[in-house]
C-alpha cells in the first residue's frame, strides 16, 4: 500500500485524539489502586481498600439506589413518550407540531442548571418540594431529545411498504403497530432506552437542583465527596463506573450497531 | 372514523409528549416569574416585583463572568471541533469494522460517564501531585509543579474532553452523508488529496461543523461541575454563579435572573452563529 502524507498525519493526529480520550480513564483506574491517602501519582504501592470503602459507603449506596429508581422510571417514561411522539412527528402533521418538537428539544441547548433551577422553583410553587417526582421529570425532560432523536432515525430506516402490505391484507392499525412497525423498531427502541437509562444515571447538574439530601443520586453524592474529602475512593468508583459504561456500550455496539441508532454509519 | 384512521393513534401519541412540554415551559416561566420578584434577604419566599435583578447584573464581576464564560464557549468549541475531526473522518472511512467499532466506543464512552466521573479524572491528571506533573517532574523538564488546576487553561481542557464526544457525533454523521464520487471526481481531474479534502470533503461536512459548535458550545455554556471543581472558584461562569446566589446566598430571585440572562444570551450568540454560517451551510447543501 502506498500511503501519501496525508495519510500518516490522519493517523497520527487519531492516535493523539484516541490518547487523550482515554487518558484521564487509565489515570483515574490506576489511582483507585492507590495504597495511599493522598492523590499522588504514580502510587507507590497498591491497594484494593478504596473499592472497598466506595462499595461500603453510605451515601454512595443510598446514592445508588436513589439512582436507579429515578433511573428506572425517567427512562422508561422517556421511551414511550418519546418512542410515541417520534412516531406521530415522523408519519403525521398535526397542529403546533413544530412548537412542540421544538420545545422538547430544546432541552439540548437550555443549560441544565437553567433547566434545574426552573423545575425547583415550580416544584415549589406548587407545594411539591424536592420528591423523586420532581427529579424523575427533570431527568425525563433532559434524556427526551435522545430518545425521540434515536427513534425518529429507526423509522427513517424502517421500509413502511410493510405496514401498506399488512394493511392492505386487512390488518387493523394497533395489529400493524404491535406485529410490524414495533418489532422493527426494536434496535432503536432498546438503544434510546439505553441512551435515556445511562444519561439520567449520570445526570449531574440538573439532579444536583432538585435533589435534596434524601433524593440524592449517585452523581451528587459523588460531587459531594470530592469537595469534602481528597482520598482515591472516587478514583475506585470511577473506575469502575467506567469499566461498566465501556462494556454497556461494547455489548449495545455489538447486538444493537450504535453506529446505525447515531446515525454516523451509512452504507452507501 | 375515516378521518380519525388517515392517522391512527395521533392523539393518544401526541399527549404525553405535550404534557411534559407544557411541565417544561412551566419551569421557564417559574425561573421568569422569580427573576421579576424582589430579594428579601434571610427569606426564601421573594418579594413584590421589582426589576432589581436585572439592574444589578450591570456589576463588574457579571459583565466579568459573562465575557470569561463567552471565551471558555469558544475555545472549547473550536479545539474541540479541531480535535474530533479527524477522529469523525477516520470513524466513517475506516475499512475494518472492529477499528470502526473501536473508535465509536472509545468516542462514545465519556458521553456516558456523566460531568462528575470525567472532571475528577482531570483533577488526578492536571493537579499539581497529579499524572501531568509527576511525569514532567520525573523527565526533569520542569523543576516546580505547573499550575493547571484553578486556571482557565486547566477548565478548557477539561471541557473539550466533555464535549468531544458529541461532536465526533454529529461529524460523523455529516461526513457519512457525503457522496464519496465528488471527491473521486476532483481526484480524477488531478486535484491532490490536501485539496480534494480542502475544496470537497471539508465544505460538503459543513451542516456537521456547524451543528456540532453550535451543541459543543450550549454543552459548554451548561457546564457546572467542571468550572465549578476544576476552576476552584478562580473560574467564574454563569453556571457556577447562579450555583453560588441560589444555595449560597439563598438569592433565588437574582439566580433566576442570572440565568434567564444567560439563557438569552447562549441564544443570541448561537443565532448570530447561524446567521454566519448560512453561506458556509448552504455550500454542504447544494450537493
Amino acid at each position: 500500500m502506498n500511503r501519501s502524507p496525508l495519510d500518516w498525519a490522519l493517523r497520527l493526529a487519531v492516535v493523539a485524539v484516541v490518547a487523550f480520550l482515554v487518558l484521564p480513564a487509565v489515570v483515574v483506574v490506576i489511582a483507585g489502586f492507590n495504597d495511599r491517602a493522598i492523590l499522588t501519582f504514580p502510587p507507590q504501592a497498591f491497594s484494593l481498600k478504596w473499592f472497598e470503602r466506595a462499595l461500603t459507603y453510605d451515601d454512595f449506596r443510598h446514592g445508588f439506589r436513589n439512582g436507579l429508581i429515578v433511573m428506572l422510571w425517567a427512562s422508561s417514561i422517556a421511551l414511550t413518550v418519546g418512542a410515541a411522539f417520534a412516531y406521530a412527528l415522523h408519519r403525521y402533521d398535526f397542529a403546533l407540531k413544530h412548537v412542540l418538537e421544538s420545545v422538547l428539544m430544546s432541552s439540548l441547548i437550555i443549560p441544565h442548571f437553567t433547566i434545574g433551577l426552573g423545575l425547583l422553583m415550580l416544584a415549589s410553587q406548587m407545594g411539591f418540594g424536592r420528591t423523586f417526582a420532581v427529579v424523575v421529570f427533570c431527568h425525563v425532560v433532559i434524556v427526551l431529545p435522545f430518545v425521540i432523536r434515536s427513534v425518529y432515525i429507526s423509522l427513517q430506516n424502517l421500509d413502511q411498504r410493510l405496514e401498506l402490505a399488512a394493511a392492505s391484507l386487512g390488518a387493523p392499525p394497533w395489529k400493524v403497530l404491535v406485529t410490524i412497525v414495533l418489532p422493527l423498531l426494536a434496535p432503536g427502541l432498546i438503544s434510546g432506552w439505553l441512551f435515556a437509562a445511562i444519561l439520567s444515571f449520570n445526570e449531574f447538574t440538573g439532579s444536583l437542583f432538585v435533589t435534596s439530601q434524601a433524593t440524592q443520586t449517585l452523581p451528587v453524592a459523588m460531587y459531594n465527596y470530592v469537595r469534602e474529602y481528597a482520598d482515591p475512593t472516587l478514583a475506585a468508583l470511577s473506575a469502575i463506573y467506567i469499566v461498566i459504561t465501556a462494556t454497556l456500550l461494547t455489548v449495545a455496539n455489538f447486538y444493537l450497531g450504535l453506529g446505525k441508532v447515531l446515525n454516523v454509519d451509512h452504507a452507501h | 372514523m375515516s378521518a380519525l384512521s388517515d392517522r391512527p393513534f395521533l392523539r393518544l401519541f401526541v399527549s404525553p409528549a405535550a404534557l411534559i412540554a407544557v411541565g417544561f415551559s412551566a419551569a421557564v416561566i417559574a425561573i421568569l416569574q422569580f427573576s421579576l420578584r424582589a430579594y428579601i434577604p434571610g427569606e426564601l419566599e421573594p418579594g413584590g416585583f421589582s426589576l432589581g435583578n436585572f439592574a444589578q447584573m450591570g456589576k463588574p464581576i457579571y459583565a466579568r463572568a459573562f465575557l470569561d464564560t463567552l471565551l471558555i464557549c469558544i475555545e472549547t468549541a473550536l479545539i474541540t471541533l479541531v480535535l474530533a475531526y479527524p477522529l469523525a473522518f477516520m470513524l466513517v472511512r475506516a475499512k475494518s469494522r472492529v477499528l470502526k467499532s473501536a473508535l465509536l466506543v472509545t468516542a462514545v464512552t465519556p458521553l456516558f460517564l456523566g460531568e462528575v466521573v470525567r472532571t475528577y479524572s482531570w483533577i488526578i491528571v492536571l493537579g499539581n501531585s497529579g499524572f501531568v506533573n509527576s511525569v514532567l517532574l520525573n523527565l526533569g523538564l520542569i523543576d516546580r509543579p505547573l499550575q493547571m488546576m484553578f486556571t482557565t487553561f486547566g477548565v478548557v481542557v477539561a471541557l473539550v474532553h466533555v464535549t468531544l464526544p458529541v461532536m465526533v457525533i454529529m461529524l460523523s454523521a455529516a461526513i457519512s452523508h457525503i457522496d464519496q464520487g465528488y471527491e473521486k471526481a476532483a481526484a480524477s481531474l488531478g486535484a491532490s488529496p490536501a485539496r480534494t479534502f480542502l475544496t470537497v470533503t471539508l465544505p460538503l461536512s459543513m451542516p456537521g461543523i456547524i451543528a456540532g459548535v453550535t451543541t459543543a458550545f450550549a454543552w459548554t455554556f451548561s457546564a457546572f461541575a467542571t468550572p465549578q471543581l476544576i476552576g476552584g472558584g478562580q473560574v467564574n461562569t454563569i453556571s457556577t454563579l447562579v450555583y453560588q446566589l441560589g444555595f449560597a446566598s439563598f438569592n433565588f430571585p437574582f439566580a433566576a435572573a442570572l440565568s434567564l440572562a444567560g439563557l438569552a444570551f447562549t441564544i443570541i450568540v448561537l443565532a448570530l452563529f447561524k446567521r454566519a454560517t448560512r453561506p458556509l451551510e448552504q455550500l454542504g447543501g447544494q450537493a
